[in-house]
């Protein structure tokens, strides 16, 4: 059974249709690529998915039961984590902190633990700290150390990518949704991404889906790659098979000139 | 980086006249406000020190001082090398000073000419006599042209001069200023440690130091304060930069001492100080739950008076006799389950509505919420349960067994509220660093990315509303056993934004800060309705509170004791200014070199 | 979820309220002895139609200041996205004045003799006033803030509405300052398409009317408005189009504080009384009426205080009394309150929508 099916989707802005009719399902342990010109409707498909956008018609459904209408905090204790395009970190908590806050689903101590102090809100603490360590020792020397008691404006720009992604990790999520995970990073902090998404697969056990614009990315760590154009879906396949589709080339080429005339 | 120099001015008389003319005006503009509000002839019946100077005169002298000094701060931009201070300010301030006493010497002329009285409530022939010393207007116009402009010249000093001394002179005024304004509570205190005749010894029989005692503690304060001369300092950096365990003990110990001195201090207390001890400490319980409220979850609640307001109704009817319409007569701790019963309750249903609304929508709706429940307890509706504009007398104290906690004996009652203080404060520190503490700061950074991280915002949000309203319901039920009585008009919104300035003023989202806000506004200015150490300040301190909060917010919206993160969400670009120049890049990534360059664009994410 | 399941349960019960007051009312129009009156509100005898027309009017010429001193609520949130609660005193700050000079006028008989000259003084002088506090508050106390957090503003604002109340209570005393009697030939009843109107309502109404006119010319037709529009959609952009934004701001200040001015002595003519808390309820209230007509919005400012008027002057005897509230005329600011309740529990962009730029909508 697939993880993640999407039925007709489709999403309206006051008449202006930024998706319609997209049908596809992703399925477990895959990572898929999603592509297409600017104002394709990626962004939109990633926000209809998390819930802050509320889907027109059509359904999504997650290990088989609908999505849809459900709070974002909601969809993300059912396991679906996601990043920002424009990285959205909480920008004056420390780095451990913004990794140990987005736990909050999979942790329960409220009021009575914290203010009594019980052993299962010191376990609980304990827990959510190790295992915020353990997410950001996956980027290497990079996010620990001294770097976990700073805030995270403090941080670089790659950093901060790298951080939200351990943020979403933290969530414990079975589908990771990474939208424009290497944009304006360099080529070999890219490289280094690239590598890190696969073992994000290999090693976390998660299902990805990747908005990406860089090809040589999305060319190296994807099964499967679906173009979005004006919200339409115009091919799906492996990379190599989409990037030879005369549909692809066009929407992102534009038409070739004498069929214009 | 080379050093750029500011463009220097020729000479000392080459001055920036628009921005002296600016100042001076200021300057002008504020004596003559202070005047006609009537602070300096309402102050003048206090004597600090006697027969020669009056708090009326202070009041007025204090300005040129201040503002001299502002006038003749240098700015300083950002590559530039600060210019060495000297002449050039001394004769800013003197100009600036010189102009506002001119300001004044023209208040003097149109007092002395019109009578303005039927508008102006102060404009008065005493406020004239005040101003001319009953000399006539010739000697009054050149004393204080010449006064102000001596002032402001100090006050530019204070820029001029080497550091130990600005330090030395600045603590010898204030704490003079201290010992003199603060005479009450002086004597209680020395009263009771059997002190007596020191205080005998220092101040005058009608109030007010003397001047022998003046120059003695003057210079003994001088001579102290140039020995210990920047060790203060030096231990607070030590505290600032200590690390981990050491600092916990540190702080533990700091703790134990203040934890010592509320126990012990109030036996050694009169009643009168105890009084404002108890007061200080209801508007601390109320500021620690308002704190949580908009400092660890942001959500800023105009109708947090409403909350007081339930606690002592609750209280009020559960357990006087006198109760309209149901008095079971409880006993105040069976009272005190329903009040937090109540709390809850009154949160969630006043919560749920406004939780998912814009901030600031949500203050201006809290803020009618808070006058409704005031309307509702005095209207002729509700009238029969909760006695309306009559409200509900007879609450009795509270029984303890070996003692009863009443108002007429204000040291139990500061006992009282010190326990739910310590309740609230650990309620705060514990809160603050657990799960719902972190879920509370990610609302408040980023409420849709935080609810994209799976944490639901809402439930959240009511969490720190009804934890703030149980706190706030506790200095309620408080109150109601401390008067004996409630009525609507103790619940006023104004209590609400008195409270606010509190938490503001102190450092929100810190619990030292709040202690400090409540301790130095409550205890020194006083409540909305209750006197503080400046008894004299009651008409003007509603005033003095609204000049505050706009000070604050505009210089030091951290407030007097910062928290750390706080200060670093304000302070970013400084934050990051200082990491780079500490060379915090220690390690081998590429990509470090751009935390300083990219780094000012995080705060402005949405 | 349990809360929208609450909230949806709040809805439902204050709608219900609401029809069974407005169904109790109109049965005891038709029979002021009939059951459910007997039950709840015995001594009902219900509403003449002059008595319902009083109200109407009475909340409309309410409502128009309300509206007056919303504009400038609006329009500051419009182009600074933040509510300066402080404007509340740049409308008492202008009744104010009203008081001073026309209590001048009235002792050297000018007053009397010449009435429509004084007026228009002491209009000039209000609008005077209330636009260099507002100028100045901006100047001071808003301007270098306009970067930080968007709680802080909000929180000067408060404090500044705390500071002018009180500066006002401290240079001309606690008392209530009462303007002196207006002439009879402009006082005196009309009537007017069988409404029974006093002059002072109706002169309200028309001065209401004709401010909103000049201010729909002034925002639509002109230079300075188009800039004020260009601002309130994108501060970064109308800059690099070559619009000053300070002046643009402050032309927005002095605009809301100028109509605050105007509502300001037309407060003090119809109610003949100032404190310095004149400010507040009818400041919070315009507020109200603000968000209710849709923040921003400049047409539904207007419509807003209007409906909020009419609905504090007619709800409590529509609705509340039909069902057995007593002492309903106290619950006037209660009733206000709800009402802004309500419309943020159905629709949260108020009446007429919103008009924010994208930055201020999150």
């Amino acid at each position: 059974m697939s993880l993640l099916e999407i039925k007709d989707l489709k999403i309206t802005f006051g008449g202006l249709d930024a998706l319609s009719g997209l049908n596809f399902d992703i399925n477990e342990g895959e990572i898929v690529s999603v592509i297409g010109p600017n104002g394709a409707g990626k962004t939109t498909f990633f926000n209809a998915i998390s819930g802050l956008v509320a889907p027109s018609e059509g359904d999504i459904e997650f290990e088989g039961d609908s999505i849809v209408g459900l709070d974002p905090s909601t969809v993300t204790s059912l396991g679906i984590a996601r990043t920002f395009q424009n990285v959205r970190l909480f920008p004056n908590m420390t780095v451990l902190e913004n990794v140990m806050v987005a736990q909050h689903c999979r942790t329960r101590e409220l009021i009575y633990g914290a203010l009594l102090q019980t052993k299962a809100f010191k376990k609980e603490e304990r827990e959510i700290r190790e295992r915020a360590e353990e997410v950001l020792g996956f980027f290497g020397h990079r996010l620990i150390g001294y770097r976990l008691d700073q805030p995270a404006f403090a941080l670089s720009y790659a950093n901060r990518r790298r951080l939200e992604i351990a943020r979403a990790m933290a969530t414990q999520p079975r589908l990771l949704l990474l939208d424009e995970p290497v944009a304006g990073m360099n080529p070999i902090e890219t490289a280094e991404l690239t590598a890190l998404i696969g073992r994000l697969r290999t090693e976390w056990g998660f299902t990805i889906v990747v908005i990406e614009h860089d090809m040589k990315v999305v060319k190296d760590v994807s099964d499967r790659v679906v173009v979005l154009d004006h919200g339409v879906p115009i091919a799906q396949g492996s990379y190599d098979e989409v990037s030879s589709d005369p549909n692809v080339i066009e929407a992102y080429l534009g038409r070739p000139v004498e069929a214009k005339a | 980086m080379s050093a750029l120099v500011a463009p220097m001015p020729s000479s000392a008389i080459d001055q920036d006249w628009g921005k002296v003319l600016r100042w001076g005006l200021i300057c002008g503009g504020t004596l003559i406000a202070i005047c006609l509000v009537g602070m300096p002839v309402e102050l003048d019946r206090r004597e600090l020190i006697e027969r020669y100077l009056s708090l009326g005169y202070v009041s007025v002298l204090l300005i040129p001082i201040l503002i001299g000094r502002i006038a003749a701060t240098q700015v300083v931009l950002e590559g530039f090398e600060s210019r060495k201070q000297g002449l050039y300010d001394l004769v800013t301030g003197l100009m600036v000073g010189l102009l506002g006493g001119g300001c004044l010497s023209l208040l003097m002329l149109a007092l002395d000419s019109w009578n303005l009285r039927d508008p102006l409530v102060n404009w008065s022939p005493k406020l004239f006599r005040f101003l001319t010393y009953e000399n006539g207007m010739g000697f009054g116009a050149g004393a204080w042209i010449v006064t102000c402009g001596a002032l402001s010249l100090a006050g530019a000093a204070l820029h001029v001069v080497p550091a130990i001394v600005r330090r030395s002179t600045g603590t010898v005024v204030l704490s003079l200023l201290a010992l003199s304004i603060l005479e009450g509570a002086v004597d209680d205190l020395s009263e009771g440690f059997g002190l007596d005749w020191l205080t005998d010894l220092m101040y005058a029989k009608k109030g007010g130091l003397t001047l022998t005692s003046t120059i003695v503690v003057g210079a003994v304060i001088a001579v102290v304060s140039v020995l210990t001369s920047g060790r203060v300092k030096a231990a607070t950096n030590r505290y600032r930069d200590m690390q981990g365990a050491e600092r916990q003990k540190a702080s533990m110990i700091l703790f134990a001492v203040v934890a010592v001195l509320c126990i012990v201090l109030p036996m050694f207390l009169g009643k009168i100080m105890n009084e404002l001890l108890a007061n200080v400490g209801l508007f601390l319980l109320l500021a620690l739950g308002l704190n949580i409220v908009v400092g660890l979850a942001g959500l800023l609640d105009l109708g947090y008076v409403a909350f007081f307001a339930v606690g002592g109704y609750t209280t009020a009817v559960l357990t006087s006799p006198n109760s309209p319409f149901f008095a079971p007569e409880l006993h105040f701790g069976f009272a005190l389950i329903f009040v937090v019963i109540f709390a809850t309750i009154v949160g969630l249903l006043i919560g749920a509505p406004v939780i998912r609304m814009r901030g600031d929508y949500l203050a201006i709706v809290t803020l009618g919420f808070g006058e409704i429940i005031r309307l509702l307890f005095m209207s002729d509706w509700l009238g029969p349960y909760f006695g309306g504009a009559q409200g509900i007398t007879n609450v009795p104290g509270v029984d303890l067994g070996f003692a009863t906690v009443k108002g007429t004996d204000p040291r139990s009652v500061f006992y009282l509220v010190l326990f739910f203080c310590v309740i609230a404060i650990y309620v705060s520190w514990r809160l603050q660093a657990s799960r719902l503490g972190r879920a509370w700061m990610a609302i408040r950074e980023d409420e849709q990315v935080a609810e994209a991280m799976g944490i639901n915002t809402v439930s959240a949000k009511l969490m720190a509303f009804v934890v703030g309203a149980v706190l706030a319901a506790f200095s309620g039920a408080v109150l109601a056993a401390k008067v004996g009585s409630v009525f609507p008009t103790s619940f006023m919104i104004l209590i609400s934004i008195i409270i606010l300035v509190v938490v503001i003023v102190g450092g929100m989202g810190n619990i030292a800060g709040v202690m400090v806000g409540s301790f130095v506004l409550i205890g020194v200015l006083g409540g909305p309705k209750q006197p503080g150490l400046l008894q004299e300040f009651q008409n003007f301190k509603l005033l003095i509170y609204g000049m505050l909060l706009v000070f604050m917010m505009l210089k030091r919206p951290e407030g007097l004791v910062p928290s750390a993160r706080r200060s670093r969400e304000l302070h970013q670009e400084e934050f990051l200014q200082d990491a780079w120049l500490k060379g915090d890049k220690s390690d081998d990534d590429a990509d470090d070199e751009d935390a300083v360059n990219v780094g000012d664009g995080g705060g402005e994410e949405e | 979820m349990t809360v929208d399941r609450f909230l949806t349960f709040i809805r439902v019960f204050l709608v219900t309220m609401i029809v069974i007051g407005l169904l109790a009312f109109v049965w005891q129009q038709i029979d002021a002895d009939n059951p459910f009156a007997r039950w709840r509100n015995p001594g009902a005898r219900g509403l003449t139609g002059d008595q319902f027309k009083g109200l109407l009017i009475s909340g409309l010429s309410q409502g128009s200041m309300y509206g007056l001193i919303a504009l400038g609520y609006s329009m500051v949130y419009g182009v600074l996205g933040f509510i300066n609660f402080a404007h509340g005193e740049v409308f008492m700050v202008g009744a104010m004045t009203g008081f001073i000079a026309s209590e001048k006028f009235n002792d050297n008989g000018m007053w009397e003799s010449n009435f429509l000259l004084c007026l228009a003084l002491i209009v000039l002088m209000a609008i005077f006033f209330s636009t260099s506090l507002a100028v100045l508050m901006e100047r001071v106390a808003y301007r270098p803030l306009r970067n930080s957090p968007r709680l802080i503003p909000l929180i000067t604002s408060i404090g500044v509405s705390f500071f002018i109340q009180n500066l006002v209570l401290g240079l001309f005393g606690p008392s209530t300052k009462s303007y002196p009697r207006l002439p009879e030939w402009l006082s005196k009843q009309r009537s007017i398409l069988t409404f029974e109107i006093a002059g002072t309502r109706l002169m309200v109404l028309v001065v209401a009317a004709a401010s909103m006119g000049v201010l729909w010319y002034i925002v639509e037709r002109t230079k300075t408005g188009k800039a004020m529009r260009a601002v309130a959609e994108d501060k970064e952009i109308a800059s690099l189009m070559g619009i000053d934004v300070n002046r643009t701001i402050v032309t927005t200040f002095a605009v809301g504080g100028a109509m605050a001015g105007v509502g300001g002595i037309l407060w003090g003519l119809m109610f003949r009384s100032v404190t310095h808390m004149t400010g507040f309820l009818p400041g919070v209230k315009a507020f109200t009426a603000a968000v209710v007509g849709g923040i921003g919005n400049l047409g539904g400012a207007m419509a807003g205080g209007i409906s909020l008027g009419s609905a504090e002057s007619i709800a409590p005897l529509l609705i509340l009394e039909p069902l057995g509230v007593p002492g309903v005329s106290q619950l006037k600011d209660a009733v206000a309150f709800t009402v802004l309740v309500l419309v943020l529990l159905f629709k949260p962009s108020g009446l007429f929508g919103e008009r924010l730029s994208s930055e201020e909508r999150a």
